[in-house]
C-alpha cells in the first residue's frame, strides 16, 4: 500500500482538473461538492490505510517512492519522489482529515456562490500542493509544494474579487492577496538561498542524504557558520509562510477570502508549513543551537504580540487570526528549544481546534448575513446552539482546560521552555497564555452572550444547515479529545512507559536530532519517564492562569454596558490605540520600505536614469551625428568652381609633401 | 533535409507571396499559416531524430560560397540552436494567427516581412560560418524595422529608427571582429590559400588549440560581446527594448520578446563562449554584475510602469538578466538554465505580450487604470493570462521556475564568478517579480468593473483559444518534466563548460574552492 502514496496527492489533482476544466458546464452544485469532497476523502482514506499498515508491519526507516526525475542537469539530479515516514504520515492525516471536514462544511457555506466550482477545484489544488509540500522527500519538491499552497492562498484570498476589504494600504479583496503572495515572496527568497547553499555544500537536496551526511559529521558541522547561516535562511522561509516577526503582517488581511479558506489554509494546515520544515529538518536546526535561539525568540515574541493585539480587535476573525499567529508562535517556541514534537502535536491539536473556530466563526457569519463585527453581535447562544456548543468547546481546548487538547499540547510546550532553562521565554509565554484566555472568553462572550446588539426586526439569525453544523461536531469532539494520544509521563506513568504515545510515535523523527542535543551536552530537558515536582506545579499554575482569563473575560463582558473594558481603552488611550492598530507595523513598512523604493524606481531609475542618462546618451549621439554633418553639409556646395579651388590647393598641399617630405 | 526545410520553406513561402494580389487577403493567412506550421513540423521532425547524446553539429550541410573568403553556405545544429530553432518554429505558426486581427493594412508586405523575418531567425541559429551568421544577423533587422515602423504604434518611426541604429552599432564592432578573426586564423595559423576563413567549425577546432594573445582575443570578446548585449539586451544597452516593444504591433512584440533576445544571448555562447572562453572567464564577472543590475532594475522600473506593454517590455530586461547570469556562470546548471530560460521566457513572456494584445484589440488603450475587473466578463482570459503571469513570476510547476532556479543555482556554485552576492542579488528579483506582476494583474483582471468600457467586452474567441492552448501545454511540459528539454542541451553544454575548466589560470580561487569543497566532502564522508 505505502508505494502506493501517489494516490494521496492524486486524488485531489484529478479533483482540480475535473473541476477546473468542467465544473463551468456542471449546473448542479450537487455534483461539483461531491467531486470536491469525494477527491480529498479518498485521498483521506489512502492515508489512513497507509497509516495502519505503516503501524501494522512496524517500519521504522523513511520509505522513498520515486515517480520520475524532474529537473536534473549537471550535477543536479531531483526527482519527484515521495517519502513516508510517521513525520509524513501525521501531516498528510492532518491535511487531508481536517481539510475534507472543512470541504464537507464548504458544501454549505458555499452554497449560492457565483464561483461555487472556482471555489472547490481551488481547494482541492490546495490540498494537492499542501500534500506535496509534505510528502517530498527533498527541498525542491517540499518547495514547489510551499510555492503552491502559496498560489492557493493567494486565488482564495482574492476568491471574491471585487468585494471591498479594508486594511492598510488595502481597498480590494485582491490587494490582501497581493499584500500574503508578495510577503511569503520574502520568506521564499530565504527559502532559495538556502537550498543553494544546501546543494553547493552537500550535493544534493534529498533530506534522507542530507540527514546522513550530517548524522556522520555532527562534531565538525556542530555550531558552525555553515550550518546557521543555512538554518536562518530556511526560518526566514518560516517566517513568511507562518507568518511570524517580521513577516506577520500578511496572515491577518487573508482574512479577505471566505471563512472556510481562513480555516483551511490560514489556520489548520498551510500556516503550519514553517513547522513542519523546521521538524522535518530537525537535525538541521539541532546542529544551529544559535538558530534555534533565534527561532525561540522570535516565536515566543510573535506569540506576546499577538495575542495582546487580538485583545482589542471587534472583527471575529481578526481575533481569530491573531489568535493564529499567537499559537503559531507557541509552536515555533517549542521547536526553537529543541521540543520538537510538542511543536507538532500543537500543530495537530490546532488544527482541531483553530479550524473548528474558524468554521464556527463562518457560522456565525452565515447567520447573521455576512457579519463579522462582534460589537454587532450577542445573545447568539439561543439562536444557534450547536454552533454555541462547538465554539465553547474549541475555546475551552485553546484556552488550556483540562483535559482538552488544547490543555495537553500547550502545557508540554510550556513545560519543555521551562526545563531548558529559558524561564524568560517561559515568562513572556505564560502571559500570553494568559491573553490567550481571555481574548477567547471576551470573543465567545460578547458573541454569544447578553443581549442582541443588532436589529432583531430585520437580522433574523439562524443555525446552519446540517452539513455545516456535522463537521463542526466532529471537530469538536477531536478538539476535546485529541489531546489523550499525548498524555504527559507526569499524567500517565500509571499507563506504562508510553503514555505519550504521539511522542513515542515521532520519536524516529527526531533521534538524530535528539542525539546531537546529547552529544553538544545540552541536556536540554530532564531525562523523560521521569515524574518532577515542577511539572505538577507549572501545570496547575498554566490552568490556574488560563482560568483567570476567562473569569477577568466573563467579568469584563457580562456587563452589557462593557463599562470596564471602556474604561480602560479610555484610560491607556494610546496602548488601545496602538494595539488596535497592530503596532503600526504595517504603516512603517510602507514607509520605511515600500514608499522609498517605489519612489526611487519611478523618479531615481525610470525617469532620470533611463529616460534622461541613456536615452539622453543615444538620442544625444543621434543629435550630435545630425549637427555634424549639417556642419559638413555645407561643404558640398555644389558648385564646380568651389570644388576646382579645393582640388587645387590640394593638389599643392600633395606636391608639397612629396616633394619636400614634410 | 529537415534543417533545409525548415530553414528555407518561410523563405519560399514569402516568395511565393511576392506573386498573390494583395485583395485576396484570406489566401494570405492561411497560406502562410500552414507553410509555418509545415515548417514547425519539419522541425519536430529534426528535433525527434537528433542525437543528443552527441555533442557535435548535426544536420551539417556546406555549400561553398566565395572561395576568396573561405566562406560558405554552412549550417547545422547542436542541442543549444535545436532548441532555439524549436522555439522560433513553434512562436511563428502562433504570431500568424494572432496577426490574423492585429493586422489589418498591407497584409500582404506583412506576411511577407514575417516569413521573411523567420527565415533570418533560423538562419541566425543554424549558421555554422561567420560571413552567413552576419548576413543573417544584418538581414533580421530589416523586415522587423518595417513591421515596428508600418504597423506600429503612435511612436513607431522613433521606435523602429532606435532599434535599428541601436543594434547596427552594435552589428559593425562585430563585423571588425569577424574580419580580424578569419584573417588570423586563416592567415596566421592556418596560411590558407586566401589568407582568410569564415568557416565556425574550423575557426573553432583551430582556436581549440591555439589560443589568441589575451590583450588581442579580449578585444575580439568585447566586440562580439557588444553587439549581442545590444540584443539581449544588457543593461544599460537595453533602452531600444521598451520603445520597440511598446510601440511593435502584437505579433511584433511578441517576435521580439519570443525570438529576437534570443539571437543575443545564443550568440554569447555560440561565439563568445565557444571562441574566447579565456576572455568569457575573465569578463565573466563585470558582465554578471551588469546582468544582476539588470535583474533588479528592470524589475523595480517595471514596477512603476502605467503602460501595461511597456510594463512586460521592462520585464523582459530583468528576465534576459537572469539568462545572461546563467551563461556567464559558466556552469553546467547555470547554462542549461539560461538555454531553458530563453525558451520559457520565449513563451511566458510572448503569451503576456499576446494578453495584452487581445485586450488591447478590444480596447484599444494600454493603460492599466483603464481596465479592472476583468475577470468577470472575460473569465477564460483571465485564466490564460494569469497563467502565463505565474509562469513569468516564476511558479515552481510552471516552466519560469525551472530556468531561473538553474541560472540562480549556477551562479551560486559558480568558481568564476566566485562570489554569493550575484545569487543574492539576483534572487531578490524574484521578490520583484511578484510586486510588478501580481500588482498589474490586480489592477487589470480583479477589482470591482467600475469602467462602463469594460461592461461589454467578450470573452476570447476560438482563434485566441487555438493560440493560446499549446502555449500553456508547453509551459507546463517544462515546468513538470524539464529534462525532456535539457537531454539536449546537456551534451553541447557540458561542452562548453569543459573547455572552460580547461583553463585552470584565470581564477586561483577555483583551484582554492574545489580543494575547499573536497576537503568538506571528504570530512562529510
Amino acid at each position: 500500500m505505502i508505494s502506493y502514496i501517489y494516490l494521496v496527492p492524486l486524488f485531489p489533482l484529478v479533483g482540480f482538473v475535473a473541476l477546473g476544466l468542467l465544473g463551468k458546464f456542471i449546473k448542479k452544485e450537487v455534483i461539483i461538492g461531491s467531486i470536491g469532497n469525494v477527491s480529498v476523502f479518498l485521498s483521506f482514506l489512502v492515508s489512513c490505510f497507509i497509516f495502519f499498515e505503516w503501524i501494522s508491519k512496524g517500519y521504522e526507516d523513511p520509505v522513498v517512492v520515486t515517480l520520475f526525475p524532474w529537473i536534473s542537469t549537471g550535477e543536479f539530479d531531483v526527482n519527484w519522489a515521495y517519502q513516508v515516514d510517521q513525520l509524513s504520515i501525521t501531516f498528510s492525516l492532518i491535511v487531508t482529515g481536517v481539510g475534507f471536514l472543512i470541504h464537507l462544511y464548504s458544501i454549505g457555506y458555499m452554497h449560492g456562490d457565483r464561483g461555487f466550482y472556482r471555489f472547490f477545484a481551488y481547494m482541492n489544488l490546495f490540498i494537492f500542493m499542501m500534500l506535496n509540500l509534505v510528502l517530498a522527500n527533498s527541498f525542491l519538491v517540499t518547495f514547489l509544494g510551499w510555492e503552491g499552497v502559496g498560489l492557493c492562498s493567494y486565488l482564495l484570498i482574492g476568491f471574491w474579487y471585487d468585494r471591498k476589504f479594508e486594511g492598510v494600504r488595502i481597498q480590494w479583496t485582491g490587494d490582501a492577496a497581493n499584500k500574503a503572495f508578495i510577503v511569503n515572496r520574502i520568506g521564499d527568497f530565504g527559502f532559495l538561498l538556502a537550498m543553494f547553499l544546501l546543494f553547493v555544500n552537500f550535493q544534493t537536496l534529498n533530506y534522507s542524504q542530507i540527514n546522513e551526511f550530517l548524522s556522520n559529521s555532527y562534531s565538525t558541522l556542530y555550531n558552525s557558520t555553515l550550518i546557521t547561516t543555512i538554518t536562518l535562511l530556511l526560518f526566514l522561509g518560516c517566517t513568511g509562510k507562518s507568518a511570524q516577526i517580521p513577516l506577520a503582517v500578511w496572515l491577518p488581511d487573508a482574512m479577505a477570502g471566505p471563512t472556510p479558506v481562513s480555516a483551511l489554509i490560514h489556520a489548520a494546515t498551510m500556516v503550519t508549513s514553517g513547522i513542519f520544515l523546521i521538524a522535518r529538518n530537525a537535525t538541521l536546526f539541532a546542529l544551529a543551537p544559535n538558530t534555534l535561539i533565534v527561532v525561540a525568540i522570535v516565536g515566543t515574541l510573535t506569540a506576546f504580540f499577538a495575542a495582546t493585539i487580538g485583545i482589542v480587535q471587534n472583527d471575529i476573525k481578526k481575533v481569530l487570526a491573531y489568535s493564529t499567529v499567537s499559537q503559531l508562535g507557541f509552536m515555533f517556541a517549542a521547536l526553537g528549544v529543541g521540543a520538537f514534537t510538542a511543536g507538532v502535536f500543537h500543530v495537530m491539536t490546532h488544527a482541531f481546534f483553530k479550524g473548528l473556530l474558524f468554521l464556527a466563526a463562518g457560522s456565525v457569519i452565515h447567520g447573521m448575513h455576512e457579519e463579522q463585527n462582534i460589537k454587532r453581535m450577542g445573545g447568539l447562544k439561543n439562536y444557534m446552539p450547536k454552533t454555541y456548543l462547538t465554539f465553547f468547546i474549541a475555546t475551552l481546548a485553546i484556552a488550556g482546560i483540562p483535559f482538552f487538547s488544547g490543555f495537553f499540547s500547550k502545557d508540554e510546550i510550556l513545560w519543555k521552555v521551562f526545563s531548558s532553562g529559558n524561564t524568560i521565554l517561559w515568562i513572556i509565554l505564560v502571559i500570553s497564555a494568559f491573553f490567550t484566555a481571555f481574548y477567547m472568553y471576551r470573543l465567545l462572550m460578547l458573541v454569544f452572550f447578553g443581549k442582541e446588539r443588532f436589529d432583531i426586526h430585520h437580522l433574523h439569525p439562524h443555525e446552519s444547515p446540517k452539513i455545516m453544523t456535522i463537521p463542526l461536531q466532529i471537530l469538536a469532539l477531536l478538539s476535546a479529545i485529541g489531546g489523550f494520544v499525548g498524555i504527559p509521563y507526569a499524567l500517565g506513568f500509571w499507563l506504562g512507559k508510553h503514555s505519550n504515545l504521539f511522542e513515542h510515535w515521532l520519536e524516529p523523527i527526531f533521534a538524530n536530532a535528539n542525539k546531537v542535543f546529547v552529544l553538544s551536552s545540552v541536556h536540554r530537558f530532564h531525562l523523560p519517564n521521569q515524574v518532577h515536582f515542577e511539572e505538577y506545579f507549572l501545570m496547575v499554575l498554566s490552568v490556574v492562569v488560563a482560568l483567570v482569563g476567562i473569569l477577568l473575560a466573563a467579568k469584563f463582558y457580562s456587563d452589557e454596558e462593557l463599562s470596564i473594558p471602556k474604561k480602560i481603552s479610555t484610560n491607556f488611550k494610546s496602548l488601545y490605540l496602538l494595539l488596535y492598530h497592530k503596532y503600526r507595523v504595517d504603516e512603517i513598512y510602507f514607509y520605511f520600505i515600500v514608499d522609498p523604493l517605489i519612489f526611487i524606481s519611478n523618479k531615481l531609475l525610470w525617469k532620470i536614469v533611463d529616460s534622461k542618462i541613456i536615452d539622453g546618451i543615444v538620442n544625444g549621439s543621434a543629435t550630435f551625428t545630425v549637427k555634424i554633418s549639417e556642419i559638413l553639409r555645407r561643404i558640398q556646395t555644389g558648385l564646380a568652381q568651389n570644388y576646382a579651388l579645393v582640388m587645387f590647393f590640394g593638389t599643392i598641399l600633395f606636391l608639397l609633401w612629396v616633394l619636400v617630405g614634410f | 533535409m529537415e534543417l533545409l526545410l525548415t530553414l528555407f520553406l518561410p523563405l519560399g513561402a514569402s516568395i511565393v507571396l511576392l506573386f498573390v494580389r494583395r485583395h485576396r487577403i484570406n489566401f494570405l493567412k492561411y497560406f502562410s499559416l500552414v507553410v509555418s506550421l509545415i515548417t514547425f513540423i519539419t522541425s519536430v521532425f529534426m528535433l525527434v531524430k537528433y542525437d543528443f547524446s552527441k555533442a557535435n553539429f548535426q544536420y551539417f550541410y556546406e555549400v561553398t560560397w566565395i572561395d576568396q573568403l573561405d566562406a560558405g553556405f554552412r549550417i547545422g545544429v547542436d542541442g543549444i540552436s535545436v532548441l532555439l530553432v524549436l522555439l522560433t518554429t513553434f512562436i511563428s505558426p502562433i504570431t500568424i494567427v494572432s496577426s490574423f486581427s492585429a493586422i489589418e493594412k498591407r497584409e500582404k508586405e506583412y506576411y511577407i516581412l514575417l516569413l521573411l523575418l523567420q527565415f533570418a531567425m533560423t538562419g541566425v541559429f543554424v549558421a555554422l560560418d561567420l560571413f552567413l551568421f552576419y548576413i543573417f544577423w544584418e538581414l533580421v533587422l530589416i523586415p522587423m524595422y518595417f513591421i515596428i515602423g508600418l504597423w506600429g504604434g503612435k511612436n513607431r518611426i522613433y521606435a523602429s529608427v532606435k532599434f535599428f541604429i541601436y543594434t547596427v552599432v552594435g552589428s559593425l564592432f562585430m563585423l571588425v571582429a569577424i574580419v580580424w578573426l578569419g584573417l588570423y586564423v586563416g592567415g596566421n595559423i592556418l596560411n590558407l590559400s586566401y589568407g582568410f576563413t569564415s568557416n565556425f567549425i574550423k575557426i573553432k577546432e583551430t582556436l581549440d588549440l591555439h589560443q589568441i594573445p589575451f590583450d588581442i582575443e579580449k578585444w575580439l570578446f568585447l566586440a562580439f560581446a557588444l553587439s549581442f548585449c545590444i540584443k539581449v539586451p544588457l543593461f544599460p544597452l537595453h533602452t531600444w527594448l521598451p520603445d520597440a516593444h511598446t510601440e511593435a504591433p502584437t505579433p511584433g512584440s511578441v517576435i521580439l520578446a519570443g525570438i529576437l533576445l534570443k539571437l543575443g544571448t545564443y550568440g554569447l555562447i555560440r561565439f563568445n563562449l565557444e571562441l574566447f572562453t579565456f576572455s568569457s572567464i575573465y569578463y565573466a564577472p563585470y558582465i554578471s554584475v551588469l546582468a544582476v543590475i539588470g535583474i533588479v532594475y528592470g524589475a523595480l522600473v517595471s514596477a512603476v510602469q502605467t503602460d501595461v506593454k511597456r510594463l512586460v517590455a521592462f520585464s523582459s530586461v530583468s528576465h534576459l538578466g537572469f539568462v545572461v547570469l546563467g551563461i556567464f556562470s559558466i556552469t553546467v546548471e547555470g547554462m542549461q538554465g539560461a538555454i531553458i530560460q530563453m525558451v520559457n521566457h520565449g513563451l511566458s513572456t510572448g503569451m503576456l505580450f499576446l494578453a495584452v494584445g487581445i485586450l488591447y484589440e478590444r480596447r484599444h488603450t494600454r493603460e492599466i487604470a483603464e481596465y479592472g475587473g476583468i475577470a468577470r466578463v472575460m473569465p477564460a482570459f483571465s485564466v490564460f493570462f494569469g497563467i502565463a503571469m505565474l509562469a513569468s513570476v516564476g511558479l515552481p510547476g510552471l516552466n519560469g521556475f525551472v530556468g531561473e532556479f538553474l541560472s540562480l543555482l549556477g551562479a551560486f556554485k559558480s568558481p568564476v564568478l566566485n562570489s554569493y552576492w550575484f545569487t543574492i542579488f539576483a534572487a531578490t528579483g524574484v521578490i520583484f517579480a511578484a510586486v510588478y506582476l501580481l500588482t498589474m494583474f490586480q489592477k487589470v483582471v480583479f477589482g470591482p468593473l467600475t469602467n462602463p468600457a469594460n461592461h461589454n467586452l467578450k470573452d476570447i474567441n476560438k482563434r485566441e483559444w487555438l493560440y493560446l492552448v499549446p502555449i500553456v501545454l508547453l509551459m507546463f511540459w517544462i515546468g513538470l518534466y524539464p529534462k525532456f528539454f535539457l537531454n539536449y542541451s546537456e551534451a553541447s553544454v557540458q561542452k562548453v563548460v569543459q573547455k572552460a575548466y580547461n583553463y585552470k589560470l584565470p581564477t586561483q580561487t577555483q583551484i582554492e574552492l574545489s580543494k575547499y569543497w573536497n576537503s568538506k566532502k571528504s570530512k562529510l564522508k
